[in-house]
């Protein structure tokens, strides 16, 4: 059994769920606890067979760059500056996963914020550009 | 522990001739400790009935699952209240702007109601929940964040000897999930806070067919409910928060038909105002 979750990762990723735009879900930890089919994807993975995986894992799915296509650093990513901040990040990038062709994506990683200013986790959005 | 129904009607005190038989009075039960702890869970209009039998005590704590007036309605006729000196806990949730006296407040002052809480003559002492668990005499409790409009918690009581009651009375976990269940417990809403209950009280208004016209209104039916104690293990299931519109024969029929529909794996009794279970 994974970790227990609050009642507002449980409605995200209802909402996640019924949604046609790609969304991942990200714990405290980093670590990928839900994506839904239209995420799928974008990590080239089933969350079916794959269920959570490990924040040290996941990034090895996929690769992500900055609008020059140049290595974009850790705490320069959407996730990881929305957990650093607490606050809404959105960018422009390009990402791959392996095997895969660069595309064009412009995230918005949202923090979840719950009662007593406690952070729960972050939802990450993902619109492919066109 | 002891834990005795007081009042399991839900949204709005039904009394009359045709619900006499569950209960008119809405949410409250009492949870008694063989130490003497009292916990009471909710403070609808059965309250009022708990409030004239409790005897000399030093301590009460009142826990709101949340500030519906189904929920509330009582708090203001319960009689302990006005003792003066009694330690009386509240313990209950907050909104993210509002504490949990300012929302309290709004109900029990004037124009609503004659006597303001800080008029009480009890030693009130209010706790905001969600938080650190909490230890009340010989019970351990939990409360966690439920699927139900507005801030709800659900309450998990563990006495001294490991026996668990957990109680759910406005809870909707079929929010959004799909075909139900269709998570494991960890990603259903009070999934574990129930999981493994040696009782669970839990909230059961609808039939399937009302269900279907009031989804996101915060409640279950009662295929639901017996699909959420299987899910989580449960020992005994209690159905409550029984809608206004449901006579006492109506309940009858429909707890027949959902478990004939929804076989349970657990013993199965309707909430009925003055039962009492020893667990």
């Amino acid at each position: 059994m994974s970790s227990p979750k609050a009642i507002q990762m449980i409605l995200a990723r209802q909402l996640a769920s019924c949604v046609a735009t790609p969304i991942l879900l990200v714990d405290v930890d980093g670590t990928l606890i839900f994506y839904n089919e239209p995420a799928e994807e974008i990590l080239n993975q089933r969350f079916e067979e794959t269920g959570e995986i490990p924040a040290d894992e996941w990034h090895r799915y996929v690769t992500v760059a900055d609008e020059n296509r140049e290595p974009l650093p850790p705490d320069e990513r959407p996730m990881r500056a929305a957990l650093l901040s607490r606050q809404p990040v959105s960018r422009r990038m390009w990402s791959k996963h392996a095997g895969g062709p660069w595309r064009q994506i412009q995230v918005t990683a949202l923090p979840v914020i719950g009662e007593g200013d406690h952070l729960l986790g972050v939802m990450n959005i993902f619109w492919v550009v066109e | 522990m002891k834990v005795a129904l007081w009042g399991t009607r839900g949204s709005l005190p039904t009394p009359g001739l045709d619900t006499s038989g569950y209960g008119g009075n809405t949410s409250c039960v009492a949870v008694h400790g063989d130490d003497g702890t009292l916990l009471v869970l909710d403070a609808g209009t059965g309250i009022r009935g708990l409030g004239m039998t409790v005897g000399a005590v030093s301590r009460i704590d009142i826990l709101l699952t949340h500030l519906h007036m189904d929920h509330i309605q009582g708090l203001g006729f319960f009689a302990p209240l006005y003792r003066p000196g009694l330690e009386v806990n509240i313990w209950g949730p907050v909104s993210t702007k509002l504490s949990l006296r300012t929302r309290l407040m709004r109900y029990l002052s004037p124009p609503l109601f004659p006597v303001r809480l800080s008029e009480l003559p009890c030693a009130l002492t209010l706790h905001e929940v969600p938080g650190e668990d909490m230890r009340i005499g010989e019970f351990h409790v939990e409360a966690a964040l439920i699927c139900h409009p507005g801030p709800t918690v659900g309450y998990r009581i563990t006495d001294a000897r490991g026996r668990v009651v957990t109680y759910l009375p406005d809870h909707e976990p079929a929010l959004g999930a799909g075909p139900f269940p269709s998570m494991p417990c960890e990603w259903t809403s009070g999934g574990l806070l129930a999981s493994q209950s040696d009782l669970l009280i839990h909230d059961s208004q609808y039939t399937a067919h009302e269900y279907r016209d009031r989804i996101g209104w915060g409640h279950s039916s009662f295929a639901h409910v017996i699909e959420f104690g299987n899910l989580t293990g449960t020992r005994h299931l209690v159905p409550f928060h029984h809608d206004p519109g449901h006579s006492d024969a109506d309940l009858d029929r429909l707890m027949e038909e959902a478990i004939a529909e929804v076989p349970p794996k657990c013993r199965v009794t309707a909430g009925r105002e003055g039962t009492v279970f020893q667990i």
